[in-house]
């Protein structure tokens, strides 16, 4: 277990903020408590100062993870965001689209999310703008990248993709084992 | 009983003090040689007979008390040097030694010449010797002097060997260009083969080899160059510690491993400016977006033509509807 490198930190926080913008700031600094990133076997966490002093005393062999892990580095050293950061994305989250009730189990099952789907989506969403997917009921259910500028979503077919999956909560079922 | 013992001990303080006051000045015959940058001093004057013969304590006695009286000459000389106070009024009294005058001999002994390579010694044998080459040749085809070799050099315009002519006895389907290239690489191949030995030989014979060449060689790589100024700032009595600067030259921190292992930010470290760190990278991040988003823009246009458009096509259907009710 260590603190993220300078690189690292950078590669992490653009990753971020591709999905909450400038509310990363809320993240790193926070009221509350002092939070911060610790990198273990390749995955990142995110914990408060509390809970780090308790888990340096556990051996690191035996340390399977600590407070929320937001993802992992890969082999080539790129950040991949993975579910578990769900619960810090969505309060922060700048783009936002809302999927119809009949294609949310579709979209839990890891297909992308199509025009036929799409609820609502927020005014100025950019093309490959990093996105949070929502219920109609507002519960996040994962987040995902706009395949289509908002402009655009208006006039293409229904079949068209609109959202690509990138996480969604259904994978904790899915891929229980190799979540963690 | 009581009162002999004190007056022993009485004199013995006495004799005691007086021997403490005893020689600041001694007398020399012939005057000591100083060199006060290296604290040496040399006694040329003859010895006493008697000190030549036997050990003992006698012996040893007096050559304490030779030690002594030239010490006690090094020290005056030393308190005559300009001193001045270091680290302000209330420090240390230090001296200002002058620059060492006596050589001092060599530590270890003189490097082993390397021995001579195959070519050395057959060119000796033979009588042939080094010729200093031009670093210009004329090029005939391009009409200039061109290097001998490198950048743009002599006749290595790739473009100009366009033809390989197949040798008289050689196999017709070969391919030529093939050959030539793999003939220069056996033939750079062979010689690093032969550059290796013969260090290695240098090596085997006692000579010292260093692995990267610490003479300028003219070969030599920026990175290769670094690391030979390098070692020249550390081969100082003081490995380096109190060697000034190169003008350009960055200030390197001693790594303790010599640049092979990788150090991270302690775990439970300063968390407070590991957040002010943090902070200043997102800061340092948000600055650098464009401030003109290009796709925003864009889109902009579009709505704006969109709603234009949706106002004309209102404008002339309710002028349609009225002309209708007209008719």
């Amino acid at each position: 277990m260590r603190p993220l490198t300078e690189a690292e930190t950078r590669t992490v926080f653009e990753k971020l903020g591709r999905y909450i913008g400038e509310n990363i700031q809320l993240l790193v600094d926070r009221p509350d408590g002092t939070y911060c990133f610790r990198l273990h076997r390749d995955r990142v966490y995110y914990l408060s100062e509390k809970l780090l002093k308790v888990a340096a005393s556990v051996p690191r062999e035996s340390l399977t993870a600590l407070g929320t892990c937001f993802g992992k580095f890969t082999k080539t050293q790129k950040f991949r965001l993975s579910v578990t950061a769900l619960d810090f994305l969505a309060p922060y989250a700048k783009f936002k689209v809302w999927v119809k009730p009949g294609s949310e189990q579709s979209f839990l099952y890891g297909n992308h999310v199509l025009k036929s789907g799409l609820g609502r989506i927020t005014e100025n969403t950019a093309q490959y703008q990093g996105v949070v997917v929502y219920s109609m009921a507002d519960i996040p259910l994962g987040f995902g990248v706009a395949a289509k500028s908002t402009q655009e979503c208006r006039k293409v077919d229904p079949m068209a993709i609109v959202v690509f999956h990138q996480a969604d909560v259904g994978e904790y079922v899915r891929n229980e084992d190799t979540l963690m | 009983m009581v009162a002999v013992r004190v007056e022993e001990v009485l004199a013995a303080a006495e004799e005691q003090e007086a021997e403490k006051r005893r020689s600041v000045v001694v007398e020399k015959e012939l005057e000591l040689e100083f060199d006060l940058g290296n604290l040496l001093a040399l006694d040329r004057n003859p010895p006493p007979a008697a000190q030549l013969r036997g050990v003992g304590p006698q012996r040893e006695a007096q050559l304490l008390a030779l030690a002594r009286d030239n010490t006690q000459l090094l020290v005056a000389q030393l308190w005559e040097l300009p001193a001045e106070r270091a680290g302000g009024a209330g420090g240390p009294l230090v001296a200002r030694l002058p620059e060492p005058t006596f050589r001092l001999p060599r530590e270890k002994p003189p490097p082993r010449p390397k021995p001579p390579t195959r070519w050395e010694q057959f060119a000796r044998l033979k009588g042939i010797r080094r010729r200093k080459r031009t670093s210009l040749v004329w090029d005939e085809q391009a009409k200039e002097w061109r290097r001998r070799w490198g950048y743009r050099r002599a006749g290595g315009d790739p473009a100009r060997a366009w033809l390989a002519e197949v040798p008289a006895g050689a196999d017709p389907e070969e391919d030529q260009f093939a050959r030539l290239r793999r003939e220069k690489r056996e033939r750079v191949a062979r010689n690093e083969l032969n550059r290796l030995r013969n260090l290695a030989r240098a090596h085997r014979a006692g000579a010292a080899v260093p692995a990267v060449p610490l003479h300028p060689t003219g070969h030599q790589s920026k990175e290769e160059l670094s690391h030979v100024a390098r070692v020249a700032r550390v081969s100082t009595a003081s490995l380096g510690r109190f060697q000034p600067r190169l003008p350009k030259e960055p200030a390197e921190p001693p790594s303790r491993s010599g640049g092979r292992k990788r150090r991270f930010e302690p775990l439970l470290g300063n968390l407070a400016a590991e957040r002010s760190r943090q902070l200043e990278l997102l800061k340092d991040m948000g600055s650098k977006k464009p401030v003109l988003d290009i796709t925003r823009a864009v889109n902009k246009q579009l709505r704006q033509e969109e709603a234009e458009a949706a106002a004309a096509k209102g404008k002339k259907q309710s002028q349609r509807g009225k002309r209708g009710r007209r008719q």
